[in-house]
């Protein structure tokens, strides 16, 4: 008999959960397909399924999702409702599965509630359900529970999910937003990758530790609901405060709903700290290479201006 | 102190009322308008959906009315409008404007934390005396509603165009003098009866539509450009999913718009199975509903890029496929035009007259 394939789109939570979901599933004894990096035709694909008012990222999931119908028997596709007990994700995460399954080709979707409001017993529960339809033996899927577990505790080490590369340290640039567009190249427009070939220490929201993120945010005055955009400007918040970077690079989706009023608070703190610049980039699927690399240049030069001219006085 | 709050359709009355059994002095903002719109747009964040920007042109306009204390809603998420309240008092300050603010958070979040915002707006009062002042004035809420949901329905039989306006504005005169749950009782039925009076053409070929989508959208008539008069004045009978006292107490066995909370979110839950934040769960039951009960289309408004109501419309084509009802959705932001959107309505009402074969619905629809 061929094994179950499982497909994981390569789009928004993936890259916070892919080590745990591929574990899990290859460990139950399915075969894992993740869909391939964004391109073209997938980013086409899901601007003409997706509803035109969302925000880009999940228009690109919508169509990493189309791209594995013909693929696998599944596409996995988790409800994060809540990650950590006094917070919520993006209200996009609650509605996903509901969302992709509402297409007229939807393709068949295996899904789960993440709610860490609830007791844990009841993800354990949807778990063992999840993992039933592919392996019936309760023993087998607890072992893959643990072994993905052990995959996060690696990823969560390694920290970064940007592939190690020699900087000069002539210049430190904080990159924060989500990593769904950070990451994505094709999305972000490669930026990282530019950054790189200019030898720039490049440091992200994985090199703050939670603890940090948790008493910075502590003294705003009313704790933000949404857990990854609390680490978004908990990392700046950090970075401006210890001035532990020469520039911060903020990137946000157009019509992201968190990030409107998350933006607010950043560019708040960034007025208080005028000696570490920060530019807010916003990105949706007309965003222009040519604009965005002059911005970019542009700011590096001024960091770079800025950085000889103290070590000058 | 001076309090001010921001416009929402009727729920300034309801406010006034409030206010004045605190004791408190209450200073009403402008009613919305372009120039709310344009400060709010000016100030507030580019990304930010349109009421947050509304509702901040009345915040600074009642400042300069001479409040000195803002009263906002507050929220748990996952919406952003539980945010919305620290960002508008940073941009406000920003911008230089003195005051301070009580938020209010919902009943669901505990009701300690909600009484705790009226106890500092009125510190002398204890909390059984807050509990029942909030209780008669929520009263006053469900009065209002049923005035509203009454002239929703009536509107399009009224016999004389503006005829069913001008009753209710006479029926809200009415409420707006009653002060004891009695006399609140009492003027709810002579305001009802004002809009019965009202004589109507029963003859009349009628279309039944159901308004659903973003509260704030749905509640006040400057963001959706009084589509609900229009609509009624074009001989649609017309049915809104969300009413103040839902939105202030959607928990609570709401009896305005004719169906519990509970029951919504149970219709909906076979296409959005949780809760999405603010009335993106609601929006799919709201359309289910209407198709169960013969209404000839759907309209769904929310403000552009607001979250919960995106999730909804990435859901709502196959609802209305398997439903069998048509939809109209209107995403409205500060670029929106009156013009632009009546010939979408236009439009609609056509297609929803053609698939009745030309002949809307002749028998008189259920009144309350």
């Amino acid at each position: 008999m061929s094994r179950i394939k499982i497909g994981i789109p390569r789009a928004l939570l993936y890259y916070k959960q892919y080590p745990f979901w591929q574990t899990f599933f290859e460990k139950v004894g399915a075969e894992v397909i993740v869909s391939g990096e964004t391109n073209a035709q997938i980013l086409n694909t899901g601007l003409e399924v997706a509803p035109s008012e969302i925000c880009l990222p999940v228009k690109v999931f919508y169509g990493h999702t189309l791209s594995l119908s013909e693929k696998c028997d599944y596409v996995f596709i988790p409800r994060v409702v809540s990650v950590e007990k006094e917070a919520y994700t993006c209200p996009k995460f609650l509605g996903l599965p509901d969302m992709l399954r509402a297409l007229p080709n939807a393709p068949a979707i295996l899904s789960i509630d993440m709610n860490a409001k609830k007791k844990r017993r009841y993800f354990y529960q949807s778990l063992l359900k999840l993992g039933s339809t592919i392996n019936k033996n309760p023993v087998a899927i607890l072992k893959a529970y643990k072994a993905a577990q052990k995959a996060m505790e690696i990823f969560h080490r390694n920290k970064s999910l940007l592939p190690p590369f020699e900087a000069n340290n002539n210049l430190k640039i904080g990159i924060v937003g989500h990593p769904y567009n950070i990451y994505d190249p094709y999305i972000s427009l490669d930026f990282l990758s530019r950054l790189k070939r200019q030898k720039i220490n490049i440091q992200t929201l994985e090199n703050v530790p939670a603890d940090c993120i948790e008493t910075q945010t502590a003294s705003l005055a009313k704790p933000i609901f949404w857990t990854y955009e609390k680490e978004v400007v908990g990392t700046v918040m950090h970075w401006l405060r210890t001035k532990a970077v020469d520039g911060v690079i903020y990137l946000l989706a157009f019509a992201c709903g968190p990030d409107s009023m998350m933006q607010v608070l950043i560019e708040e703190e960034a007025r208080k700290h005028p000696e570490v610049p920060l530019m807010s980039i916003v990105i949706d699927e007309h965003s222009g290479e040519a604009g965005f690399l002059t911005r970019l240049e542009a700011f590096t030069d001024m960091l770079n201006l800025k950085k000889a001219k103290m070590a000058r006085a | 102190m001076k309090v001010t709050a921001p416009q929402m359709g009727l729920l300034q009355i309801l406010l006034e009322d409030l206010f004045e059994r605190l004791g408190v002095e209450f200073i009403s903002a402008p009613e919305s308008s372009e120039e709310a719109l344009e400060i709010g747009s000016r100030l507030g964040p580019e990304l930010a959906c349109l009421p947050l920007k509304i509702t901040l042109g009345n915040f600074v306009q009642g400042l300069e009315k001479g409040a000195d204390t803002l009263v906002m809603a507050g929220g748990f998420g996952p919406c952003r409008f539980g945010y919305y309240g620290q960002i508008q008092q940073l941009i406000m300050r920003r911008a230089g404007y003195k005051f301070n603010t009580i938020t209010i958070e919902p009943p669901i979040g505990g009701l300690n934390k909600f009484v705790a915002a009226f106890k500092k707006l009125c510190p002398g009062k204890n909390t059984y005396q807050l509990y029942q002042f909030i209780r008669t004035s929520f009263l006053k809420a469900q009065a209002i509603d049923f005035v509203e949901k009454k002239s929703l329905q009536l509107r399009a039989y009224e016999a004389q165009k503006g005829s069913v306006s001008k009753a209710k504005k006479r029926a809200l005169k009415i409420l707006g003098g009653a002060q004891t749950r009695a006399e609140i009782e009492e003027a709810k039925n002579a305001a009802l009866e004002e809009l019965d009076n009202v004589a109507l053409d029963l003859s009349r070929e009628v279309l039944r539509v159901g308004l659903m989508g973003e509260f704030y959208l749905l509640l006040e008539p400057f963001a959706n450009f009084d589509i609900e008069e229009y609509l009624g004045h074009e001989h649609i009978y017309l049915e809104r999913g969300v009413y103040i006292s839902d939105w202030i107490s959607p928990s609570a066995k709401n009896k305005v718009f004719g169906l519990p909370h509970k029951e919504i979110v149970k219709t909906a839950s076979p296409y959005l199975g949780h809760f999405v934040g603010g009335e993106g769960q609601p929006t799919i039951g709201h359309a289910i509903h209407f198709a169960g009960e013969g209404f000839d289309g759907v309209i769904h408004l929310y403000p552009f890029t607001c979250m919960p109501e995106i999730i909804a419309d990435g859901i709502l084509p196959k609802v209305i496929k398997e439903h069998d009802i048509s939809l109209l959705t209107l995403v409205i932001d500060e670029q929106s035009g009156r013009a632009g959107l009546i010939t979408r309505l236009e439009a609609f009402i056509d297609l929803l007259k053609s698939r009745r074969g030309g002949a809307g619905r002749r028998e008189l629809c259920k009144v309350i």
